[in-house]
């Protein structure tokens, strides 16, 4: 097995979020909104973690078990599980911009969106509105795949690898 | 709390044992009674050797944390907001531990700047319900960092005004994938 090599998924295409925001938001039970606010800090390491969890929410093992298999059914929960450190797994990555043209727009999101090595891209309101992440199995690459999206966009890339990153405790409650 | 892309790079190498879990857990933990019991049969361990290898993959930073992540559109948090800010390197490394540990920052970075283009070197990614909800985590933030804001002076003969902070908000998702690690 080679230690470094990633493959990609893809969730999803283009989607406007401007469309999407006012559908997409769900009902939740007291159970459910227990269950998120909980689960967002952590599971237990222990033979049993969703009956710690159960007691922590005054409810049973198994409605635990069976609420946060819905939620992720229902992809409320995007992931469940251990979040590794991508790094660790052997991988480089960058964050990188262009400013692009209005009217050359969607072309260069094709001509971007085409590299295999591109996780996200965002469009964003800025001089810079395509933001993506460039994920590659090793550091040269990434400086190759830079100069490839240049020659074929023609736009120089803004290429801002992390120097720092630093600890971060998000928590959306509901 | 900090981690450096040094001390990343220096990580020992995962072991065949770690590889093999992050490939079974990957997409997730089996969400049922005994989830690491099942892992253990996977790999031919005890259950207790695996419970000693997740804790010790947590402790070394393999794995942040096991958790649970929304989806944070349907929990109605549908606004997200890259704040960029231009601060003095000396305080940057102090602030932006600061700033990430605010509960509305997803993630957050020192990049390098590219001058005169792009003067940034700090970037946190906040997340609301409204607009008016990024705008004041924004403007949070620059609470925190007001002192240590970069005031350049603008060239006239430039096309474009040097800001010292910005928040870009994202208009489209144009491709969104997931990483894992390859069998």
């Amino acid at each position: 097995m080679d230690s470094s090599q990633f493959k990609s998924q893809s969730i999803g295409n283009i989607n406007s979020l401007s469309k999407s925001r006012k559908c997409q938001t769900v009902e939740l039970s007291p159970l459910e909104k227990s269950l998120i606010n909980l689960l967002q800090h952590g599971l237990p390491v222990c033979e049993r973690p969703f009956a710690q969890i159960a007691e922590a929410v005054s409810s049973t093992e198994k409605a635990v078990i069976e609420c946060v298999n819905k939620l992720r059914r229902e992809k409320v929960l995007t992931r469940f599980g251990p979040m590794f450190d991508a790094a660790s797994l052997g991988g480089a990555f960058t964050l990188a911009a262009l400013a692009v043209p209005e009217e050359d727009f969607d072309l260069v999101t094709e001509q971007v969106n085409s590299f295999e090595q591109i996780a996200h891209n965002y469009r964003r309101d800025h001089d810079f509105n395509m933001w993506f992440v460039i994920a590659t199995e090793s550091a040269e690459e990434i400086e190759q795949i830079v100069q490839e999206i240049e020659i074929k966009t023609n736009l120089k890339v803004l290429n801002v690898p992390k120097l720092k990153e630093f600890y971060v405790n998000l928590y959306l409650p509901v | 709390m900090s981690v450096t892309t040094q001390e990343k790079i220096t990580k020992d190498k995962l072991s065949e044992q770690e590889r093999q879990y992050i490939l079974l857990t990957q997409n997730g933990l089996p969400i049922i009674e005994e989830p690491y019991h099942a892992i253990a049969k996977q790999m031919n361990l005890s259950v207790e050797q695996v419970l000693t290898l997740t804790k010790s993959m947590q402790e070394r930073g393999i794995i942040r944390r096991i958790a649970a992540v929304p989806n944070h559109y349907k929990l109605g948090y549908q606004y997200n907001g890259m704040t960029v800010w231009d601060i003095d390197d000396e305080h940057a490394e102090k602030l932006g531990d600061v700033v990430g540990q605010l509960p509305f920052v997803s993630h957050c970075y020192l990049r390098p700047r590219f001058l005169p283009e792009w003067n940034y070197n700090l970037f946190a990614m906040v997340h609301g319900k409204t607009q008016e909800e990024i705008t004041k985590y924004r403007g949070q933030i620059k609470e925190l960092l007001k002192e240590i804001l970069v005031k350049r002076n603008n060239d006239s003969s430039q096309n474009f005004i040097t800001m010292s902070n910005d928040m870009l908000t994202s208009t489209a998702i144009l491709k969104k994938t997931g990483l894992r690690l390859k069998k």
